[in-house]
């Protein structure tokens, strides 16, 4: 038996094929290093993300995140619900708490889930992946597995939006959270710790409507961190991720600027710091070649002491 | 002027407060501000709004109701919650200017150009169709919402962060065919059908 | 008193013995001090070493004693010696810390402290203890001047400490404004309604205290004495006077309401509809409260909307109001608003503000409030005109930058608190204004009748260190007299006010000072028939302690006195002085010091530090090893009020190359514990120029510096700078010539 087992709710970014299907990859050959057991939560749907908000009334919303509670629920019973993308979590936390609060909303909610045959009894904590790694495991857990360590790379931690706010993890500012120059530094990478965008708006899914502004957002967060020297920066969120890697290029082209700075996740900082390869790392699966990161990958593990 | 629109209008006489209190979602809070300001200087795009939260606040409370449904200002909101975190009075800020573009959207007063607003319908009705998104078809729909010759432009223009993506493999052609589904697709549509009729049906009793 | 017997202890302990030679100190201590016992110890502070003090006392019938080891305000419970007069010669704080340990220094370290040696022989001899005043007063009763909250608690606060109370109120009834209001602003948790005010209560504690005596319709028509011994003459309305001995008195005549009528541009005076504050109250009182049952004033019609200007006459830019904000206005105007919507919440209440202020838990209140739905603009009334039977309010969006106008059908202004103080002593009779003020003290004080003010008219009080501490010693204010305030607020001042009352009168019964120098013992000595009458100190004392005599000879009120010596710094002829601290125990340590000479290369700069902040500021620089230039030698003054000119040209004729005088902030906002000293220090010294000119010295060397207690990296690098200005000048031409 595993370790630990969770319920997991990968959105829709994180599957094959899709935007962050390498952030799916990683989180897998991570937790499979840490024993960790993901169960898909069966015939999951989308959380409606936060940009719904003119199509979907407050009650759809919610229903659409209180049959994935219901099927956890029903399917995965004990199991905490677990999220790797930051809106999916967000969208998730944020339903649950009104679910959990609002006697009216509940009620309402399961008459409508009642239809797809279900019922929401609030019995699912809703978490991120970074909340289980620091909290169910800890840094210096998570540090044991470690047999390449990324010596040699400076990373700018950066922590977006919605994994940070409002809910964020426990025990961290909103103005200055520190988790992830913690991983880095667990994973034995270097953290740009002086980073002054590490919380800063990429236009999120405005980066699709209103290009102009999202795209001076990101130049900002990329300038920054070769401002601090960094040689790639490192995520929570597959937005974030998408968004900061993929207008780079449009970038250049409108400020003649020569960004080429590289995004991942933590999720393949530790796969790669945990003897993984490349692929499995899902190092593969960008268009700004992470290639410091790619080295170590490629690197053969050295002997078991 | 919408039917809708018309029909509360006359039902609130003016009082333009209580109306988003009893029609926003999260319309409760506008009276709690304190208009300190911070939620305006913490947005990112804060300088692309017309009226910032802080100012919107003010506005609802004097009874501009058109000119705050028919601002372009709260579809500037990116979900960032910084505005949130930061607020001393606690209001669930961004939730509010959801709130508020939903109901402009809603009676029609919402600004007819707005590609906040096309993404967003566009988001519901595509991860609503077979219940996850389908990433392909969202991205395309929204190049081609101006038209075909608009739509291959920005294609063209985006060309090459289509082919990374491909390239990377995190983009599937084929999607545009068949892509991710739930299987209790009718489950899921009873449900939000279902959803709608309380809705109705709430609104009408309380108001 | 018997012979003076004088003794020396040079202490070897914390160090001091390593780095200065104490056996050169000795000699000093006997051969120029001429100290008939001097002993080293190498711990003085502790058992043994005070046994040995206390043994010379005793067996030896020492007098005064000089100990040559910490600074004076160190280890003061281990040397402390009440029957004998000492000096404190400050070589750790004041040598040792504050030089560096390095080659280079050792000399003119030791210099420093052999000169602090020959300071405190030099200071201990011309040192008296003192025998404490004959003139003890023991009336302990307390005098409450006014009937309000204010007064009411600091009445009931005093009596309940078991001290007998007499209340003046000029009404025919007790309670004050507090006894108009409907409901007060709430004071406990959860800070969310408007609550009783607890007026009745409180008045019917006072009238049935057995230790509390009211006067009703009375007024004080004289006030004489000092602490301890106050002839208060009380006028009824009837016309006949009762004499009432007290020992304090508590002034708490509270405010009067802005007038309204100031107002024209929004409706005050001009349209029914339009009330002030108080006015609402008085609507509400008169109608048995329930905001929704109120009618409007024009027509007697349904009020359906109540708009609240904020700063109605206040924090006014133009000089044409008040300048200030009332601070209780914004939680009143809250309150006020919640009469009308807890009554009906259907009566739209606005509040108009520019900020809103919300004191104490008013953030509760204000939150409160705006749940229950009272909305709030901020926006700048212009002007208020009358539209049917209702008003319209032209105002300035301070959000959205636009005018704007607003309905309603009661306009409520928030105007300000005017202090109740009485006449402003530092005008002419003809500049008090349109209507002359009318005394609230009637002092028969030589200063004047009334309180001394600081600004705005309200009475002064130490709102930095001593709040309720005003320039009249044992007279303290509480309330809005002294700074505008709510009830809350008021009580917490009343009580505040009422302790300071009962420390007066147990210090005056003993003949102590009151703070800062409590304990004091000493007091002026003057020598009449050196005094010239020319009522230096009798204008100058900050707290009109001195009156003078028909022959304008002044008359000392010791109770009255706080000892910061300004009267012995004004004194020209120098005929003023304490028994323990004098013109010649300062004179004598500027003389005592080892001048070198014009080559030596070794300046003397003598700084005179204030005891209350610069000294201490200048230990605990020492402290924190800040070092700062070995040429200074630095005395304590009780205040820079107390320096007489006579320091700086002995000092100047003896060859010291500068002078630094180091006081308390003065001015507006003032930090001199003695609230005038550093003032007055300021404007003699202003005069010091032509002094120096005509002994042929440059200006820069006698120079003035506020100095606070927190400015313990400040103060080396002012003497450091000083220093070097005075390298730079060159050395005194002086020297030799002592």
């Amino acid at each position: 038996m595993a370790k630990k087992e969770y319920a997991f709710y990968p959105g829709c970014s994180s599957q094959l094929k899709a935007s962050a299907a390498n952030y799916l990859v990683s989180t897998s050959s991570m937790c499979k290093t840490l024993d960790i057991k993901l169960t898909p939560i069966p015939d999951w749907n989308c959380c409606g993300a936060s940009i719904s908000y003119a199509g979907g009334s407050e009650l759809s919303r919610l229903v659409l995140n209180a049959r994935n509670f219901a099927l956890s629920e029903t399917h995965l019973p004990g199991q905490d619900m677990v999220a790797t993308c930051a809106a999916c979590w967000l969208g998730a936390r944020e339903s649950k708490e009104k679910l959990d609060t609002n006697a009216q909303l509940r009620a309402d909610a399961n008459e409508a889930l009642k239809e797809a045959g279900l019922q929401y009894q609030g019995k699912t904590p809703v978490r991120h992946m970074v909340e289980v790694l620091i909290e169910d495991f800890g840094y210096a857990e998570l540090g044991k597995p470690v047999v390449k360590p990324l010596e040699g790379i400076k990373f700018a931690g950066y922590v977006g939006c919605q994994t940070n706010r409002p809910f964020g993890i426990a025990g961290e500012s909103f103005e200055n959270p520190l988790y992830l120059d913690k991983l880095v530094e667990t994973v034995g990478g270097e953290a740009a710790t002086q980073y002054e965008q590490k919380v800063t708006c990429c236009g999120g899914a405005l980066a699709f409507s209103e290009t102009e502004k999202s795209q001076k957002q990101i130049k900002d967060i990329v300038e920054s961190a070769y401002d601090q020297k960094a040689d790639m920066i490192v995520t929570p969120c597959p937005l974030c991720q998408a968004n900061v890697e993929v207008y780079q290029s449009e970038i250049n082209k409108k400020y003649g600027t020569k960004l080429a700075m590289p995004v991942t996740y933590y999720s393949q900082l530790m796969t790669v710091a945990y003897g993984g390869s490349t692929k499995e790392a899902g190092l593969d699966g960008h268009i700004i070649q992470p290639t410091k990161l790619q080295e170590i990958a490629d690197k053969p593990a050295p002997a078991k002491k | 002027m919408s039917e809708l629109n018309t029909s509360t209008t006359e039902k609130y006489h003016n009082n333009f407060l209580r109306e988003v209190e009893e029609n926003v979602e999260e319309g409760e809070w506008v009276k709690m501000c304190m208009q300190c300001g911070v939620c305006s200087g913490s947005c990112p795009l804060g300088a692309h709004w017309a009226h910032p939260p802080q100012e919107l606040f003010m506005m609802i409370r004097a009874g501009k109701r058109e000119a705050v449904l028919s601002s372009d200002s709260m579809w500037m909101c990116t979900s960032c919650y910084n505005c949130v975190v930061r607020c001393p009075r606690k209001l669930p800020i961004t939730g509010i200017m959801h709130g508020l573009a939903s109901y402009a959207n809603k009676l029609g007063m919402a600004p007819k150009i707005q590609p906040t607003r096309d993404f967003s319908l566009q988001f519901w009705k595509n991860c609503t169709r077979t219940g996850r998104v389908n990433e392909l078809r969202l991205t395309l729909g929204l190049y081609f919402n101006d038209g075909l010759m608009a739509g291959i432009k920005k294609g063209w223009a985006m060309r090459n962060i289509g082919l990374g993506l491909l390239k990377a493999g995190r983009l599937n052609p084929f999607e545009l065919f068949k892509g991710h589904s739930c299987k209790d697709q009718q489950g899921i549509q009873a449900m939000l059908k279902k959803a709608a009729e309380i809705e109705a049906r709430r609104k009408h009793s309380t108001h | 008193m018997s012979e003076m017997k004088t003794a020396a202890y040079i202490c070897q302990g914390c160090g001091i013995s390593d780095r200065l030679n104490t056996k050169q100190m000795v000699q000093i201590a006997q051969k120029e001090g001429k100290m008939q016992i001097v002993r080293e110890h190498a711990f003085l502070c502790n058992a043994e070493g005070v046994q040995m003090i206390r043994d010379d006392i005793e067996k030896e019938a020492v007098t005064h004693i000089m100990i040559a080891a910490c600074s004076r305000r160190a280890k003061t419970e281990a040397f402390n010696f009440p029957t004998v007069s000492m000096a404190r010669a400050n070589i750790r704080e004041g040598v040792l810390w504050s030089q560096p340990e390095i080659e280079a220094a050792v000399e003119v370290t030791q210099d420093m402290a052999d000169d602090y040696v020959r300071m405190g022989c030099a200071e201990v001899k011309k040192m008296k203890l003192p025998e404490g005043t004959p003139n003890k007063a023991q009336n302990k009763r307390i005098l409450v001047v006014g009937g309000g909250v204010s007064g009411l608690t600091a009445a009931l606060e005093s009596a309940e400490a078991g001290y007998e109370v007499l209340v003046v109120e000029k009404q025919g009834e007790l309670g004050g404004w507090a006894r108009q209001l409907w409901k007060r602003v709430p004071s406990k948790s959860p800070y969310t309604d408007p609550v009783d005010t607890g007026i009745s209560e409180l008045i019917a504690k006072v009238t049935q205290h057995s230790r509390i005596k009211v006067y009703l319709n009375s007024t004080i028509a004289q006030t004489d004495g000092a602490p301890g011994r106050f002839q208060v003459q009380i006028a009824t309305e009837s016309g006949a006077t009762t004499t009432e001995e007290v020992g304090a008195i508590v002034q708490a005549s509270g405010f009067t309401s802005y007038d309204i009528n100031k107002l024209p541009e929004l409706g005050g005076g001009k349209i029914q509809n339009v009330v002030d504050q108080a006015g609402l109250e008085r609507m509400l009182v008169a109608a048995g409260g329930q905001g929704g049952a109120l009618r409007r004033p024009s027509d007697g019609g349904e009020i359906k909307s109540v708009a609240f200007i904020q700063c109605a006459g206040q924090r006014d830019e133009s000089g044409k109001h008040l300048p200030y904000c009332s601070g209780h206005c914004c939680n009143t105007s809250i309150k006020q608003a919640m009469y009308f919507k807890d009554a009906n919440p259907g009566i739209d209440t606005v509040v108009m503000y520019t900020d809103l202020r919300t004191p104490g838990m008013g953030e509760d209140f204000y939150r409160s409030a705006q749940n229950k739905g009272v909305t709030f603009t901020k926006g700048k009334a212009s002007e208020v005109v009358t539209s049917g039977n209702s008003c319209d309010i032209k105002f300035k969006d301070l959000i959205l930058n636009e005018d704007s106008s607003i309905q309603a059908d009661l306009v409520v202004l928030a105007t300000g608190q005017i202090p109740n103080s009485g006449v402003n002593i530092e005008l002419a009779e003809a500049a008090q204004g349109e209507t002359k003020p009318i005394s609230i003290l009637n002092l028969t004080y030589r200063q004047g009748k009334d309180l001394p003010q600081l600004k705005h008219g309200l009475t002064d009080s130490h709102f930095i260190c001593f709040p309720y501490e005003t320039r009249r010693t044992g007279i303290y204010a509480a309330g809005p007299v002294r700074r505008p305030m709510d009830i809350a607020q008021a009580m917490e001042d009343a009580t505040g006010a009422a302790m300071k009352a009962i420390q007066a009168v147990e210090n005056a019964s003993l003949g102590r000072a009151a703070h800062p120098r409590s304990g004091d013992l000493s007091f002026p000595i003057v020598r009449l028939e050196g005094c010239t009458q020319c009522k230096r100190c009798t204008v100058e004392c900050p707290f009109g302690a001195i009156d003078e005599d028909e022959k304008r000879y002044p008359v000392f009120n010791e109770s009255r006195c706080r000892r910061c010596g300004t009267c012995m710094g004004a004194c020209p002829v120098r005929v003023i002085s304490f028994e323990n601290y004098s013109p010649d125990s300062v004179g004598s340590q500027i003389k005592a010091v080892d001048m070198p000479d014009e080559f030596s290369e070794k300046p003397r700069i003598l700084v005179l530090a204030c005891e209350n902040d610069a000294y201490p500021a200048i230990d605990m620089a020492g402290m924190q090893r800040n070092v700062y230039s070995a040429f200074v030698r630095i005395i304590p003054v009780r205040c820079l009020g107390s320096v007489n000119t006579v320091w700086i040209t002995d000092a100047l004729n003896g060859g010291w190359d500068g002078v630094m005088m180091m006081g308390c902030k003065h001015g507006e906002d003032y930090q001199c514990h003695f609230v005038k000293g550093s003032e007055l220090a300021n404007y003699r010294m202003s005069k010091i120029d032509d002094t120096l000119k005509q002994l042929g010295l440059e200006t820069e060397r006698v120079a003035s510096f506020e100095v606070a207690i927190t400015d313990i990296a400040r103060v080396p690098q002012l003497i450091n700078d000083y220093v070097a200005k005075i390298q730079e000048i060159g050395m005194s031409p002086m020297k030799g010539f002592a």
